[in-house]
């Protein structure tokens, strides 16, 4: 008993404050700040891209397909491709996640969350979410159990993952989606109550990540239903999990 | 001479690969395996029409690797080594669904993965042969593949009696991504973005295994500095990923406190590597040719400083843990494997350590830093949950241990990434690691053309999953949890 005290009163309190405020420091690699103007089109950046997430005319990187490891700004001459430690880059929108360095973090970050009225209202203070894992590493699960520790803790904004897809408000999928797991994500989606949102986190789920174009793949599944959240990421991180929830239910 | 010796990311000529009959590599693969030599690859690689079969057996103790090979006729069929070794149990199941080529008596000859290039498309994953029991108050329990935590995906078939389970079956493949043939295809342009993501909680293994095998081919020896960067880093990812399990232990166990302290602690480790790589994973750390990010000193302050904290913490939590009686009567005795069936199921790692058995790559065949700096092998007897738990908490002490020693001599050669050459032709390497979950081995055989045309990969998965089915039988179905996470296997890294 002693000990368990003195253990906790070691730990103080864990818990981040304001999740909306925290940052992670460098060298962290959030949104990238592009700028094509610097650019000498010399195409290192794009012979090292493992994803083929940056096109050329304009200078543009789709955090869709990007996997975050920095070789791109590390091999550009000209420093026109660096990353920023912002971290809320979720979006709602597939075509909002190609970024060209017109837009800055705050600009980036005020259009890049369409709060919807419906969801609000019947999310807005409770969102069950069922987790499907369809071919993730292992990556972005760990994050996503994160979210729910001491530290993230995002069970105080009545957001968590539920065991039955039955008890959910919509299916969260991390991985490439594997042609031998697509059936069981199918039947997932199905066994989920309407209304329900689907969310996609991290670059595999959104474009198939450094899996995509793979034969062992089926993505059919995000041609039949529609994408309510794009949380970009490899993997995700928790801020970038807790603060696109949080913003998309309105709050 | 029927077998070339060789070292641990030391390449070979396939030319001086001695070629056998199947019948003969068989006999040679049995008779070595009795005087202790071990699998640790067993791969087809179509020939022509036929296909040669490639052994790698490794002496631990005289940290050496023996690879042989056989060619294989039209017949398509050879008798199994399984009865006579059965390290060689899932390695032949993997090699007969890659190849179609039937080990005549193998017992359990079922699928690994299921793999998009499999050789029979007949064979589904609908049509798996599970057992049956039958018999009165028999039931069958099916769970998965979506289970109820945030995890990867498998189906579990637990065959109980009551509430005691005779038998676990464990069916996998529902995370196959294609990784062997997506590495041939595209290696020099995401090759180690591809070994980053081959089990996404084992960034650094893997992406240290594919980068030694890749430099090994090139004949580059990179700085030490650069060694010592990624050996820091290996150890880091395996007491982030310990102290973790702890935690979810404890949490299997209702022991929350543990659950909260040991999650939070896990945060400050991973925290760390990101304050050096931008990633709390590690991601972006290795490239072919050395690493990508270098400490400073005041990396070298902080990693200290933290990793003081984590050190402290750990061994409050752990010593409160480990003798807490209600913790313990749950880990005591559960999920047992004796240490001769963890030998003859060939587990490794700190799931084979708990049971006994002595092998740790970083000791019995050492890679870049390892040479100088061994890692003292522990293991424990009783191969229970205990054992398997407590075998994490000795190890994280000792990665950081290792961590501090590195800290303190950290070699100041340059560069950080060395340039690489073009690789060799028609040449084959066997890199090693070890990974937290234990032993990592990456094979990559170069063409004519000085191009990789096979890449095979184990993770210690692999082995293990059949002993996590093994150490449920006659334990409680509830006690699975338990014993799962304190395996804590990767389906990535079994399906590929």
């Amino acid at each position: 008993m002693i000990n368990t005290l003195k253990i906790r009163k070691n730990q103080g309190e864990q818990a981040i404050p304001d999740v909306t405020r925290a940052e992670i420091r460098p060298p962290f690699r959030g949104l990238p700040a592009v700028d094509g103007s610097k650019c000498g089109r010399c195409d290192a950046c794009r012979e090292v891209c493992p994803v083929g997430a940056i096109s050329a005319r304009p200078l543009a990187i789709d955090l869709g397909k990007c996997v975050f490891c920095g070789d791109c700004a590390r091999e550009c001459p000209e420093k026109s491709i660096t990353f920023s430690t912002f971290h809320k880059i979720a979006s709602t929108s597939r075509d909002y996640l190609v970024v060209d360095g017109a837009k800055n973090a705050e600009e980036y970050l005020s259009g890049a969350i369409e709060a919807r009225q419906e969801i609000k209202r019947l999310f807005g203070a409770s969102f069950k979410l069922r987790q499907v894992s369809a071919a993730g590493c292992n990556g972005c699960e760990w994050e996503l159990n994160a979210c729910g520790n001491p530290n993230f803790d995002m069970g105080r904004f009545g957001i968590e993952f539920v065991a039955s897809p039955r008890h959910a408000d919509g299916i969260l999928i991390t991985g490439p989606i594997s042609e031998n797991m697509a059936p069981a994500l199918e039947d997932a989606y199905m066994c989920t109550p309407d209304p329900k949102v689907v969310i996609l986190a991290g670059s595999c789920a959104i474009s198939g990540g450094v899996f995509q174009g793979s034969a062992a793949l089926n993505r059919e599944f995000l041609d039949k239903h529609h994408i309510d959240l794009y949380i970009p990421g490899c993997p995700v991180h928790p801020l970038t999990v807790v603060n696109g929830l949080l913003k998309f239910m309105g709050r | 001479m029927k077998w070339i010796y060789t070292k641990n990311n030391r390449p070979v000529r396939l030319a001086d690969i001695p070629e056998m009959t199947m019948d003969e590599l068989r006999a040679q693969i049995v008779g070595r395996c009795r005087e202790g030599r071990r699998v640790v690859a067993f791969f087809g690689m179509p020939n022509g029409r036929t296909e040669t079969v490639y052994a790698v057996l490794a002496d631990d103790e005289a940290n050496r690797l023996y690879i042989s090979s056989g060619a294989m006729g039209r017949e398509r069929r050879y008798q199994a080594i399984t009865p006579e070794a059965p390290r060689f149990h899932i390695f032949e199941r993997e090699f007969y669904e890659d190849t179609g080529i039937t080990p005549e008596g193998h017992p359990w000859l079922k699928g690994v993965r299921y793999g998009h290039d499999r050789a029979d498309h007949e064979k589904t994953m609908e049509s798996y042969p599970f057992f049956t029991m039958k018999g009165e108050e028999v039931h069958e329990v099916a769970v998965g593949p979506v289970h109820a935590g945030v995890i990867e995906p498998g189906h579990f078939r637990f065959m109980c009696q009551g509430e005691d389970v005779h038998h676990l079956e464990i069916q996998l493949g529902y995370q196959h991504r294609g990784v062997e043939r997506l590495m041939v295809e595209r290696y020099d342009r995401s090759g180690i973005h591809l070994a980053e993501s081959i089990a996404g909680d084992t960034v650094i293994g893997h992406a240290t295994a594919y980068a030694d095998a890749i430099e090994a081919l090139s004949n580059v020896e990179i700085s030490r500095r650069a060694q010592a960067i990624r050996a820091i880093a290996l150890e880091m990812e395996r007491a982030a990923i310990h102290i973790g399990d702890l935690g979810a232990i404890a949490n299997d166990v209702a022991y929350l406190l543990g659950n909260a302290v040991f999650g939070v602690t896990r945060t400050l480790v991973i925290n760390t590597l990101l304050s050096l790589t931008g990633s709390r994973f590690g991601r972006g750390l290795v490239r072919e040719g050395g690493v990508a990010f270098d400490f400073k000193p005041d990396h070298v302050r902080e990693f200290k400083e933290k990793l003081t904290k984590v050190s402290r913490d750990v061994e409050l939590m752990g010593e409160a843990m480990f003798e807490m009686a209600s913790v313990l009567s749950r880990l005591d005795h559960t999920g047992t494997v004796d240490f001769e069936a963890a030998t003859k199921m060939g587990l490794v790692g700190p799931a084979g350590r708990a049971s006994g058995v002595s092998l740790d790559v970083r000791a019995d065949h050492p890679f870049g830093i390892y040479r100088f700096y061994p890692v003292h092998k522990r293991t424990m007897l009783s191969g229970d949950v205990f054992a398997r738990s407590y075998m994490r908490y000795i190890e994280i002490k000792q990665s950081i241990e290792f961590i501090f020693e590195q800290l303190d001599g950290l070699p100041d050669d340059k560069p950080l990434i060395s340039p690489l050459h073009k690789l060799p032709s028609d040449s084959l390497v066997v890199s090693m690691t070890e990974g937290w979950r234990g032993e990592i081995v990456h094979c990559a055989v170069t063409g004519k053309k000085g191009k990789i045309v096979r890449y095979k990969i184990k993770d210690p998965s692999l082995q293990n999953w059949y002993g996590l089915a093994y150490a449920l039988r006659g334990n409680g179905i509830s006690d699975f949890p338990l014993c799962n996470k304190s395996f804590n296997l990767s389906y990535c890294g079994n399906d590929l």
